[in-house]
């Protein structure tokens, strides 16, 4: 039963962190939060099976082209649902995010259409069987894509000269553009990259379970607390949030039935922030005063 | 003068016209006729295959004079299988539309939910898939409630029987949906079991949108399962049989009927057709005349529909047909669309030669289950289309 309690769970937890380093980039870079996060999430499955099932589009053209539709979906978020209230000094690009979200799953329903659908794989069609237990290969590539990307995203920040700007204007976006550093053009690419990364969990983990225009819902949320578990500002801490959540998400399953999951998962979640508010994985803020 | 003499004139010609024209619209007035189902989501073809089997009634009836020489007209709500809208849905149908009756759709919790609002507001409502024990059994007298579909209680002996006979369960694992129709089948099943002298394994619960049901799988499993009673829709049903291929358990699973209402031969991939499940109706096979009148009709109706294969699913078509035009009789014999009229006339109905079966006396005042458990046929899926099987 642990076997492959554990094989779910480090999937799923793969996909969580996924999303929420979403979170932790734009988060770091703006200081606000895209609560449309899950959404991409979607798109990106959607986008995939429309592509791919429905226009027959080579797989490899289909995945490129949904994270282009990611990659622009993001920058719309950023144009419109954030730029112009952090302009304005405003917080209500909280409910503006939430309301983007939902204009865009229910234009993803019109189009897509409401029931569920399958998005058959080659990597999840026939389990390989292991000690007893069947595990897809898509289970495998899953946490590998994720920890790779989360690598990348680490790497990327510390030796490109765009990683090194992103973390300019992480520290003081004032000073970065006096030193000639586009912010909001910065800004607006963290937003794409943020909705290819939780679109890129979308596609990796339809094959697995279904794509429906509302599937982004439940991931952003638990996405949302593996990034305030794992500390907004930081990646790695999020990335074993994650893996952590989806683990003890398939092990409560396991031991006491699913009908204690979401009270087990959110009440640690509650637990863990009351004992280190900032997340378990953030440094602690000095202040001087 | 002359131009007095017109003004009257045209008085009199515009209050007569008035009066015929109103005269007119109150007979032509049609007979509404509401549906609540879910018309979108995981369980939109079971809306689908009710509003066919509904439309196809209506349209006989209509071909036929319709109803107190008014028409019958279909006004469909769609509850996304969530029981608060499917209130909404009742109240402004009875309310608002004035429907004469209201049929239900798929999901128990949602006709669960409707039941005190019909009877409160003296709504003939009609099931014709959820089956829920309590939707009719209500203890509410007079009770407005009817259903032309399976009965949880009664589906669960048959399915306890096919799993242990046809399918060789020694010990069955229950996999049920956590909610109100969930419930009903643990007890039915707890009950139905121990009449049988079975033991079960164990009783897991899922969620609607859990999308990782081996946890719950490998539990049962590890008490001693041999075979898998299903209770869920067709999305988390697909999961379940996901699940199964994941752990490489090859036990045979017997399920209710509520896979049948989605897409579950393209969700569950290659391992749908190993379930067997419940249906009150079959379009193989020798039809009888009203049967064959029906395919008919679908098929001259629905371009879709090329072989009865594509009659999908088959239960919803059915029991909406027979219901509807069982409602019809009731209508007819009360001369009116007053609810409470509506309902002593259903209860008092004599023979009807349905597509499911020839119904004598199909309801009483105290029995509102049109159907019963020698109504059941065992089924599968062949790729799209849906199958008896033996048993």
């Amino acid at each position: 039963m642990l076997v492959s309690s554990l094989v779910a769970g480090l999937g799923l937890g793969s996909m969580y962190g996924l999303i929420a380093l979403g979170f932790t980039l734009t988060f770091a870079v703006s200081g606000t939060v895209n609560f449309a996060q899950g959404s991409s999430f979607m798109l990106g499955a959607v986008s995939l099976h429309m592509l791919a099932i429905s226009y027959r589009w080579p797989v490899v053209l289909a995945v490129l082209a949904a994270m282009l539709v990611c990659a622009a979906w993001g920058l719309v978020v950023e144009r419109l649902a954030i730029r112009p209230f952090v302009k304005a000094g405003s917080n209500a690009w909280l409910m503006a995010t939430v309301a983007l979200g939902i204009v865009v799953d229910n234009a993803a329903m019109a189009i897509f259409g409401k029931e569920p659908r399958s998005l058959p794989s080659m990597l999840a069609d026939d389990p390989w069987i292991m000690g007893g237990v069947g595990i897809y290969p898509l289970q495998i590539i899953i946490p590998v894509v994720g920890i790779v990307l989360a690598a990348l995203l680490q790497q990327g920040l510390k030796r490109t000269s765009l990683g090194l700007k992103l973390r300019a204007a992480v520290q003081n976006a004032d000073a970065a553009r006096l030193m000639g550093i586009d912010v909001t053009a910065l800004v607006a690419a963290t937003f794409a990259i943020a909705a290819v990364l939780a679109g890129v969990a979308g596609m990796l983990v339809a094959p697995l379970f279904n794509v429906a225009y509302d599937m982004g819902t439940l991931f952003g949320i638990k996405a949302f607390a593996v990034a305030i578990l794992g500390g907004m500002t930081r990646p790695w801490g999020v990335v074993i949030a994650g893996l952590a959540y989806g683990l003890l998400e398939a092990t409560t399953t396991a031991l006491l039935g699913s009908g204690s999951t979401q009270i087990v998962t959110f009440s640690v979640v509650i637990i863990a922030l009351a004992i280190a508010p900032e997340g378990l994985f953030a440094k602690r803020q000095v202040a001087r005063v | 003068m002359s131009l007095t003499v017109s003004r009257r004139q045209f008085g009199l010609f515009s209050a007569s016209a008035l009066l015929l024209h109103s005269g007119i619209a109150r007979s032509a007035e049609p007979i509404k006729i509401g549906l609540v189902a879910a018309l979108s989501g995981q369980s939109a073809k079971s809306g689908e295959g009710i509003t066919r089997g509904l439309s196809v009634a209506i349209d006989e009836i209509n071909a036929n004079g319709g109803l107190l020489g008014r028409p019958v007209q279909l006004i469909r709500r769609d509850d996304e299988s969530n029981p608060a809208k499917g209130q909404t849905a009742a109240r402004e149908l009875a309310d608002s539309e004035r429907v004469a009756a209201i049929f239900g759709g798929i999901d128990s919790p949602v006709s669960q939910a409707i039941v005190p609002i019909v009877n409160a507001a003296k709504m003939p409502f009609m099931g014709v898939w959820a089956a829920a024990t309590n939707i009719t059994r209500n203890g509410a007298d007079p009770n407005y409630c009817f259903r032309v579909s399976a009965v949880d209680v009664l589906v669960d002996k048959r399915l306890i029987a096919h799993g242990t006979g046809v399918m060789g369960m020694k010990k069955p694992g229950l996999m049920l949906v956590n909610n109100g129709w969930g419930a009903s089948n643990n007890a039915g099943l707890e009950s139905a079991a121990k009449e049988a002298g079975v033991t079960l394994a164990g009783v897991e619960k899922f969620e609607d949108k859990d999308v990782d049901m081996t946890p719950q799988l490998q539990r049962l499993r590890d008490q001693g399962a041999d075979g898998i009673i299903l209770v869920g829709n067709a999305a988390p049903g697909a999961q379940v049989m996901k699940g199964l291929q994941r752990l490489a358990w090859t036990a045979p699973v017997v399920s209710h009927w509520g896979i049948s209402g989605g897409r579950f031969p393209e969700l569950a991939g290659s391992w749908a057709s190993k379930v067997h499940f419940v249906q009150t109706y079959s379009f193989f096979g020798k039809q009888s005349a009203v049967g064959t009148k029906v395919t008919k009709a679908l098929q001259a109706k629905y371009p879709d529909i090329k072989t009865v294969g594509d009659i999908v699913p088959p239960v919803g078509v059915a029991n909406a047909y027979d219901a509807m035009m069982i409602l019809a009789m009731a209508i007819s014999a009360a001369g009116s669309t007053d609810g409470e009229a509506i309902r002593v006339a259903l209860e008092g109905l004599g023979r009807y030669e349905g597509l499911i079966k020839t119904y004598n006396k199909p309801f009483s005042h105290t029995n509102h289950d049109a159907l019963d458990e020698n109504d059941y046929v065992m089924v599968r899926y062949n790729g799209e289309q849906i199958e008896p099987v033996a048993g």
